[in-house]
């Protein structure tokens, strides 16, 4: 079915076909949407489900975690203040391998207070053990949150999942949106029942303490994890391709790699305008390519070195920042790159932080930049790129 | 009326590292024996995870999911939905946590989970101050009682401020049960554990729970503390039950220097 829907209204449609069975989530604009929409499906009949009205996002968590080990599915939502708030159990979740599916509507955060989209709210949950997988458009919202209860679920993954949604850009706008049905997403995704899980007759500890000896095991295990995540997510997607004819590249997303000069990287909608940016500069016969990071964690070393490699300079936009140093997807590139003999110039651009639109001819002039550089390199007369921050 | 001499031998909790005379887990102990094996524990890092779920130690013979220290109630919460969708019913969940844990850090998802008028019991083990972390005054902290936050010197006298009223805050949220009690008086918490495991609805009890190494005294008077907390008015047995207070009048109190002489936090008391 065909409807008009956006982000936050995609994503609701998303948990009501997974037949999620208990939702916690407490109100933050701009995830507010998603929620409300639950609770009326709920009010509604139209899905079945508990849905705690908890008093903070803290609660929220913790609440998703204890019905969780029950063997439920579950669901919450939340954006900056909010997922700044759930630090600690995003640990607590992850650490306890609690496979539960969280959508983020991107948003900046305080001070100076801002309801408007970057990705500094989620970019700082990196090291939480979570999945973050970033989105582009509401169908892919709606698609990838089906996907993460399959990838979180996995017996070799079990690992939370945060569908990272642009707030406003994504959350609030309407674009046209393939509503897969019940029957077919039902035959993607089976019910949430997990080898281990809360009941009277085989008593179980959930979130244990333990010790110097055995700490490290846990934590490799995470870790081991988490690598085998990459394989699991690009498992899922042909999966989902096969049920539902619909793919978003798996990790990466590269639009005219193979041949670039110069790849912008980005995470989010803001692919939807590099992708036109890149059309016009190639139909200017420029050897430009945009590289979407859809999944920042796990970090997609080996499918970013195959898209990059050949670049002669790589500009990484970020909508964060790691203060005192710079944006924190530009170091994980270099860092990413930093193995190969023959490495590409990687530089970073800063913006769209706090909702700043990031305009077509900003891109335009990113894009441009670099071609300097590449021509200068070509040249030998060794340009420097210093990075950029949109003011 | 629930028997001492009734209860089951069985034990729910065995092979703990707490400490002898730990007051917490006897209150843990003995509530388990009433509220049975179709409990569930949820509980939160305190003396109580410490001593009991350090894997691959695992005390407990019933369900036990741990979770971070504000948010025990809000867990409670989450394991209550998930069974009933589970369609698991007859299982009691049970939200354990130190007086920290309750009246300070865990107060906001206990309003909460309380408010929402969860189907639960909430034990709060009190022992007077964050005893695991080495003793540091906690909202339940009773006036003058020295801890290693308000510690006694040339200007300091002890904890400043009287012991927060959690059974007055519980009530205020028209709770359908809330008890005090003492591991002094086992037939009375006892009681009290069966009667608020028969609520529909959230039920709070706050146990007594003297702590040697917190309160400095010889781990053989921790029964006689807690007997001796009630007898000379430090400490109220009460209930709160379908909207009304009953307390439990002591008629000939014991002179409070009784209560206060064993223990090494009042001693600047006395001299």
């Amino acid at each position: 079915m065909r409807a008009y829907l956006n982000g936050n209204e995609a994503v609701a449609a998303a948990v009501k076909l997974a037949r999620t069975e208990v939702v916690a989530a407490y109100p933050i604009t701009p995830q507010s949407t998603i929620v409300e929409k639950i609770a009326e499906y709920i009010a509604d009949g139209s899905m079945e489900a508990d849905y705690i009205r908890v008093e903070s996002e803290h609660a929220a968590l913790a609440a998703c975690y204890g019905a969780a080990v029950t063997g439920t599915r579950v669901f919450t939502a939340t954006s900056s203040q909010g997922l700044a708030y759930m630090f600690e159990m995003l640990h607590y979740v992850s650490g306890c391998r609690v496979p539960l599916v969280m959508a983020v509507a991107n948003r900046g955060l305080a001070a100076p207070w801002t309801i408007w989209a970057d990705h500094q709210d989620a970019v700082a949950c990196r090291d939480t053990g979570w999945i973050q997988l970033y989105v582009e458009t509401a169908q892919e919202a709606l698609d990838t949150c089906l996907q993460a209860y399959k990838i979180a679920a996995h017996p070799e993954v079990l690992a939370p999942v945060m569908v990272c949604l642009d707030g406003y850009v994504l959350s609030h706008t309407e674009e046209i949106v393939e509503v897969p049905d019940q029957e077919t997403v039902d035959r993607f995704l089976p019910p949430y029942r997990p080898e281990y899980s809360v009941d009277t007759r085989r008593p179980y500890v959930f979130g244990v303490g333990t010790g110097p000896d055995l700490y490290p095991a846990f934590k490799y295990n995470q870790q081991q994890a988490m690598l085998k995540a990459k394989e699991v997510i690009k498992e899922v997607e042909r999966d989902f391709q096969a049920h539902f004819q619909r793919s978003y590249g798996g990790l990466v997303d590269p639009y005219y790699c193979h041949d670039a000069a110069v790849v912008l990287v980005v995470m989010g909608a803001t692919a939807g305008t590099a992708r036109e940016v890149v059309d016009e500069l190639r139909r200017q016969g420029e050897a430009v390519g945009l590289l979407r990071l859809r999944s920042f964690r796990p970090f997609p070393v080996e499918d970013l070195r195959a898209a990059l490699s050949g670049a002669g300079v790589v500009a990484v936009l970020d909508r964060d920042c790691s203060f005192g140093y710079e944006g924190v997807l530009a170091t994980e590139i270099k860092a990413a790159l930093y193995d190969l003999r023959e490495k590409p110039l990687v530089t970073g651009f800063t913006g769209g932080l706090g909702g700043r639109d990031i305009r077509r001819e900003e891109l335009a002039g990113i894009f441009h930049r670099c071609l300097e550089v590449v021509r200068c390199q070509d040249e030998g007369t060794g340009a420097v790129l210093n990075g950029y921050w949109q003011k | 009326m629930v028997k001492i001499k009734d209860l089951p031998d069985a034990e729910f909790v065995q092979g703990s590292y707490a400490c002898a005379g730990c007051g917490g887990i006897l209150a843990v102990r003995l509530a388990l024996k009433v509220l049975g094996p179709e409990t569930v524990i949820v509980t939160t890092p305190s003396c109580l995870l410490g001593v009991t779920t350090f894997y691959p130690q695992l005390a407990f013979k019933v369900p036990c999911v741990n979770v971070t220290f504000p948010s025990t109630a809000a867990a409670v919460s989450g394991v209550v939905a998930g069974l009933r969708r589970r369609g698991k019913k007859g299982v009691k969940v049970v939200g354990l946590a130190g007086d920290g844990g309750t009246v300070d850090i865990g107060l906001q998802a206990l309003s909460g989970a309380v408010e929402r008028g969860d189907n639960f019991l909430f034990i709060c083990y009190d022992n007077e101050a964050y005893m695991n972390t080495g003793v540091q005054r906690s909202g339940a902290t009773p006036l003058g009682a020295r801890t290693t936050t308000t510690p006694v010197g040339s200007l300091g006298r002890g904890e400043e401020r009287p012991k927060k009223d959690m059974l007055g805050i519980v009530a205020a949220h028209n709770i359908p049960y809330a008890a005090t009690a003492s591991i002094g008086y086992p037939q009375d918490y006892l009681s009290k554990v069966q009667k608020a495991m028969q609520v529909e609805g959230p039920a709070y009890i706050q146990v007594l729970s003297p702590c040697p190494p917190g309160w400095g005294y010889r781990s053989d008077l921790t029964v006689k503390l807690a007997r001796l907390a009630v007898q000379t008015g430090q400490w109220t047995l009460a209930e709160y039950e379908n909207g009304r207070l009953t307390v439990k009048e002591i008629a000939n109190p014991r002179p409070l220097r009784e209560y206060l002489a064993p223990q090494m936090r009042f001693a600047h008391l006395l001299a």
